[in-house]
């Protein structure tokens, strides 16, 4: 990871130079920040498979049914636990549902559910994380607190007695996977903030008038931005994989609705009878978007800690 | 703060909809209020939420965890009896994943960017992104099924069959360590490459030191360090797949009487587990804290 950053940090300063009056600082702020991290981010070649491999599913789930037309609705029991073979290219599940056609369907929803909790958790983490460092004190201890108290148990079965309780819906589950996983982000964005609040800039925009909401989201949550993005890729990843594990328990979305999780929980029923099909599918496609989603967010990792080594 | 926990979970438990007496007593209780009463005030569910907490917490101090009305036992027992296949399914697969990672780790560092860095570095991002009953079934499939060296399903009974049964303890042990693994061998890659650059190993090799004692007497040594912190810290995670792995193994853990419980509103098992689980981790992280102060002399809390 390291290898990659290094040539990285070291062009920019070498190409900047000549366009400053030449001065006791010879490579003082060459170009954006921004530019520096695009540039690591695209050296790193994984990050490139890692984005290709993301734009290659999500055109798959969302557009791929404009091409490909199946009926995911209607149970057909005629079709039932066909092979793969020609009508149906990766056969069809116990309801006569296409593979193909519900790896689509099924993809579009773990891939929102994802998408949606890891923001939503993102934002919820971001904000309490970074009230609780900026005031410190009492309100630091109480607010952290809790989320010790509730880190203590694993997000997996905090999530697994919300949803035991009732099916949920696509926007339930994404309350409940965000509500369940925005504290590892708080925990992070807390130490920034604890950092960013002593700054100067900080001191002088409150010596100026300030209030502290002016500090929290303009001055402590955008500087923390490199963290946040980063926690934040990876929350999508762990939460495509919660989705999984609640759909695998039986306690995923409503049918006839389904995701990747949900599945493979109906292919494992009949996977001991040779329905193989019915399982590779979709636990490929499950390994495929978190793998990518990683490489992207370690290249997003590098991408910002050169931005932190110039700073 | 595991107090901190009960207070929380209890809120939680009864905030979710749903009526317990409703699912003890089956649907057809509905049309019997009596019934329904009865159970509430044997129960003491017709009082406020904080006078049950209060009540809970009295019985919990005294040892008492309460009674599982589904599975008709009290829950210290059910937790006497299910929480040591739990610690003998965890502890198996950590000692396995410690084993197997940290050569991993160390042989990547050191064969840094070769063939066999990469290799290991898809296989860990491979199990690390695979979920864990994928891995579980796939195992079962190819070992079980195809191969007939293992059982598909975990040792039943109490903790003694583990023993005698360990060709059926193989893959769910095999499972969930395989996902620690993979998360070991590249925290310890990357400690390994961290200290190899460090000024020690350039003196130890300056003084004369081989390689070899370099790598084993001063590397190693100190890249165990961050792996002894990330033992304590991933219980939580671990103890997650362990649900996993139990309900796909059929292993009567305590993982799969949680999610049992969970889908039959069994409030005082649910509770008792919870703060089982909350008592690991905190005590996991405690340990993680002493363990990084004993091991590097360095660390000192001030």
């Amino acid at each position: 990871m390291t290898a990659a950053t290094a040539p990285g940090a070291a062009a920019p300063g070498a190409a900047g130079a000549p366009g400053h009056a030449p001065g006791a600082l010879p490579a003082t702020k060459p170009r954006g920040m921004f530019a520096r991290g695009l540039e690591v981010f695209l050296e790193n070649k994984l990050a490139l498979v890692g984005i290709a491999l993301l734009v290659l599913i999500f055109a798959f789930c969302f557009l791929g049914p404009l091409f490909y037309h199946t009926d995911q609705v209607h149970v057909n029991l005629a079709n039932e636990d066909l092979p793969p073979g020609p009508g149906h290219p990766l056969g069809t599940d116990a309801n006569g549902y296409d593979i193909l056609g519900r790896l689509m369907v099924g993809g579009q929803i773990s891939l929102e559910v994802g998408l949606a909790a890891a923001v939503l958790a993102t934002c919820l983490g971001t904000v309490w994380g970074a009230v609780a460092g900026y005031f410190g004190g009492i309100t630091d201890s109480v607010m952290m607190r809790l989320v010790d108290a509730l880190l203590s148990i694993p997000t997996l079965f905090l999530a697994l007695v919300v949803v035991s309780m009732f099916p949920p819906t696509e926007t339930e589950l994404i309350l409940v996977i965000a509500l369940t996983s925005w504290l590892s982000t708080s925990r992070l964005i807390r130490g920034e903030a604890l950092s960013l609040r002593v700054r100067d800039y900080v001191q002088a925009m409150r010596v100026m008038g300030g209030g502290s909401t002016r500090a929290v989201f303009r001055h402590i949550a955008p500087n923390a931005i490199g963290t946040i993005i980063v926690n934040a890729t990876f929350q999508v990843a762990d939460a495509i994989l919660l989705v999984v594990a609640l759909s695998y328990l039986g306690l995923g979305i409503r049918p006839p609705q389904t995701d990747w999780g949900g599945m493979l929980n109906q292919g494992l029923n009949s996977v001991y009878d040779g329905y193989w099909w019915q399982i590779f599918p979709a636990g490929i496609a499950i390994i495929l978007v978190v793998i990518a989603i990683n490489f992207v967010g370690d290249a997003l990792r590098d991408a910002f800690e050169v931005r932190l080594q110039r700073r | 703060m595991v107090l901190l926990v009960t207070v929380i979970t209890f809120i939680l438990l009864r905030l979710i909809p749903g009526n317990v007496a409703g699912a003890v007593l089956g649907p057809s209780a509905y049309r019997n209020p009596a019934a329904l009463a009865q159970f509430n005030a044997q129960y003491g569910f017709d009082k406020p939420w904080f006078q049950q907490y209060l009540l809970w917490l009295g019985h919990l101090l005294q040892g008492n965890l309460g009674y599982s009305w589904t599975l008709d036992q009290s829950v210290a027992s059910l937790l006497s009896e299910r929480l040591p296949k739990t610690v003998i399914l965890v502890g198996l697969s950590t000692i396995l994943a410690l084993v197997v990672a940290v050569p991993i780790g160390l042989w990547q560092a050191v064969r840094r960017n070769k063939a066999v860095d990469y290799t290991f570095t898809s296989l860990s991002f491979l199990f690390y992104a695979a979920p864990t009953f994928f891995v579980g079934t796939v195992l079962i499939l190819v070992f079980s099924v195809k191969l007939g060296w293992f059982g598909p399903e975990g040792p039943q009974g109490g903790i003694e069959n583990d023993l005698t049964d360990w060709r059926d303890l193989f893959l769910p042990v095999l499972t969930l360590a395989l996902v620690t693994i993979a998360l070991f061998s590249r925290y310890m890659r990357s400690a390994v490459l961290d200290n190899i650059t460090e000024d020690y190993v350039r003196t130890a090799r300056a003084k004369g030191a081989s390689g070899k004692r370099v790598l084993y007497r001063h590397v190693l040594r100190n890249s165990l360090i961050p792996i002894a912190t990330l033992l304590g810290l991933s219980i939580p995670g671990i103890l997650s797949g362990a649900l996993i792995t139990e309900s796909v193994f059929n292993y009567p853990g305590m993982g799969y009487l949680f999610y049992q419980s969970a889908q039959k509103q069994d409030y005082p098992t649910l509770l008792g587990f919870i703060i089982v689980v909350a008592i690991a981790t905190v005590v996991g992280s405690l340990v993680a804290d002493v363990a990084y102060a004993v091991l590097d002399p360095r660390v000192r809390y001030a």
